[in-house]
């Protein structure tokens, strides 16, 4: 964690980095290709560990974006 | 037959954490005479108590109790929520610490107030203000739902007058804590609500599949029409489109509420909103995990269990996560569960009080009704209002029947989104007119509403496109044509009529 100076530093917008964050918008509109039950894994349909799969890509790639704009 | 030993924990772990929303007043002191810091917590929660706080307040105990138990009624098209939590992030990390550096700037407590900083018109800003009022007011009442299912779940009589009494007196402690400690009270309440949401569900999730063997077993006992989305009909998108649109309109419509946006403006800088937003999507798996503990509740059988019929004829889906919890774990740990589920009421139902009330005190009664009073008299003002809101939600739960606060929290929904062009659109743009985002309002707002009541008050509206039928949520079908209306009217006002220059905000304000 930071000091108080640096908290209020604005970041660096790199463009290219933003587009990553429309990416886990195309994985989850796109609802035929989900919604089936195989591939299962561990007893869960493809539908919803897809999804859940999806919870912690997305978390990923915005901590990507934030680590390469600050 | 009340469950003393579970009703016992519930009651120590709800004192503790009254006692907590007194104490919060000395935390991180300021002046609670201000608004922003009765309001705001004076703007000075870091990343963890920031994680804390808005996780509690976007992740209502209305969601942990409704989510779970629409899985375990209707199946796989709820779990939009899911795909819903996952769109709202990135959301969050491009366009909400704009809004967090443009209201550090100029003071900014609520989003109408940006909207009158930006444009420099009070009738969008009014507009904006009772938007948010009136989408929350059904929000917080449906809070309520939360307590009331658990304090059934453990015995006690939920109908008639003395049935009434438990909730007005959990209502009477949020609104004395709130009153005396103001947005510092749900933050650290929301640290002890996790802990506990967090032990309850990673028991539900382990413990019940070890139960039956396994998730295949929770799996296989679902109905194939619970499982997927059934499969659209020719020249319909049918349920593909409704599971999409639903998910992206409230993700859009999410970080519009005044509670998000108090959460939002409570941190100490921009940064921290961007660190939270690659941090908060752990609830959502916690979301997803619980919205899982419905199949179990289906798997597991609860509903053909002679001991909950009751509590399902008086609470219906509702009672589906509390009733497996009843059923599979052992008495003092279900009050555990159950204490986790009505606290976490009490923590957005607070914010969402405290927003609403800075709303009325900022963006109606300062700027139309005293606008000489000072900040000691607007603090006062919000503090007053705060009670009168959460009154109001007590009647409406009492007096009005619980189908038309369903309604009316998602005309709600569909209502927020409606403010997303003069909010979110204009952190991007000026080229924007005041009057022309009013009249787009108006048009989202009524089309809106009417598809709602013409669906016979369903959310979904089937649009038509080029011979195809698109079932679509309301709320963005609606605001598509906001958009639109705004941007084509601006063209002409701004030539004839600019507002331009009334803009109080410049580039770097946003940076």
């Amino acid at each position: 964690m930071s000091g108080r100076h640096d908290e209020h530093q604005p970041v660096r917008p790199i463009a290219w980095a933003r587009l990553l964050l429309f990416i886990p918008f195309v994985a989850i509109l796109w609802v035929p290709f989900y919604n089936s039950v195989e591939p299962m894994w561990q007893g869960i349909p493809f539908f919803y560990w897809y999804q859940l799969l999806w919870i912690i890509l997305g978390a990923l790639i915005i901590a990507v974006v934030y680590k390469l704009e600050h | 037959m009340i469950n003393w030993t579970a009703l016992i924990v519930f009651l120590v772990l709800f004192a503790l954490v009254t006692c907590l929303g007194f104490v919060a007043a000395r935390w991180r002191r300021g002046d609670l005479t201000m608004l922003h810091e009765w309001g705001l917590g004076g703007r000075r929660f870091g990343s963890w108590v920031t994680w804390f706080l808005i996780g509690g307040d976007l992740y209502t105990a209305y969601t942990f109790v409704a989510v779970p138990a629409a899985m375990f009624g209707v199946g796989a098209l709820y779990f939009f929520a899911i795909p819903y939590t996952i769109m709202v992030y990135p959301i969050m990390y491009i366009v909400f610490p704009r809004l967090w550096s443009v209201a550090h700037k100029h003071g900014y407590i609520t989003a109408a107030d940006f909207v009158r900083g930006r444009f420099g018109n009070r009738w969008l800003a009014l507009v904006v203000a009772l938007t948010g009022i009136l989408a929350t007011m059904p929000y917080i009442a449906l809070q309520l739902v939360g307590i009331q299912v658990v304090l059934g779940a453990m015995g006690i009589e939920t109908s008639g007058l003395g049935g009434d009494l438990p909730l007005i007196i959990a209502f009477v402690i949020l609104a004395a804590f709130t009153y005396t400690s103001g947005m510092r009270a749900p933050a650290m309440i929301a640290i002890v609500k996790d802990v506990l949401i967090y032990v309850a569900v990673f028991a539900a999730v382990f413990a019940v599949p070890m139960h039956l063997g396994g998730y295949d077993k929770v799996f296989s006992a679902i109905p194939a029409a619970k499982l997927l989305l059934a499969t659209p009909p020719a020249g319909s998108t049918g349920s593909f489109s409704v599971y999409a649109t639903l998910a992206l309109g409230s993700a859009g419509a999410l970080f519009l509420y005044p509670h998000s946006v108090a959460g939002v403006l409570s941190a100490s800088s921009a940064r921290v909103v961007r660190r939270n937003s690659a941090a908060l999507p752990a609830y959502s798996l916690m979301l997803g995990l619980l919205a899982l503990v419905g199949f179990m509740a289906i798997a597991v059988g609860v509903q053909s269990m002679p001991e909950f019929a009751d509590g399902f004829k008086h609470y219906g889906n509702n009672f589906a996560v509390p009733s497996l919890f009843l059923a599979l774990f052992p008495s003092w740990f279900v009050g555990v569960a159950f204490a986790a589920i009505a606290i976490g009421a009490l923590v957005p139902a607070a914010i969402m009080s405290i927003a609403t009330a800075s709303l009325f005190t900022r963006n109606i009664y300062r700027e139309f009704i005293r606008p000489d009073c000072t900040d000691a008299q607007e603090s006062q003002m919000a503090k007053i209002v705060s009670l009168v809101v959460k009154a109001g939600a007590l009647v409406f739960i009492f007096a009005i029947p619980f189908q038309y606060a369903i309604y009316l929290q998602l005309l709600g929904g569909i209502w927020i989104i409606q403010t997303l062009p003069p909010v979110i659109l204009a952190l991007y743009t000026r080229m924007l007119n005041g009057w022309a985002l009013l009249i787009g309002w108006a048009t989202g707002f009524c089309l809106g509403t009417w598809m709602f009541i013409t669906m016979n008050f369903s959310p979904v509206y089937p649009v038509h496109i080029m011979g195809t039928t698109v079932p679509c949520y309301a709320a963005l079908a609606a605001v598509v044509v906001n958009v639109v209306v705004s941007f084509v009217l601006s063209l002409f006002l701004n030539a004839v009529w600019s507002d331009r220059h009334k803009d109080v905000t410049i580039a770097s304000d946003y940076a």
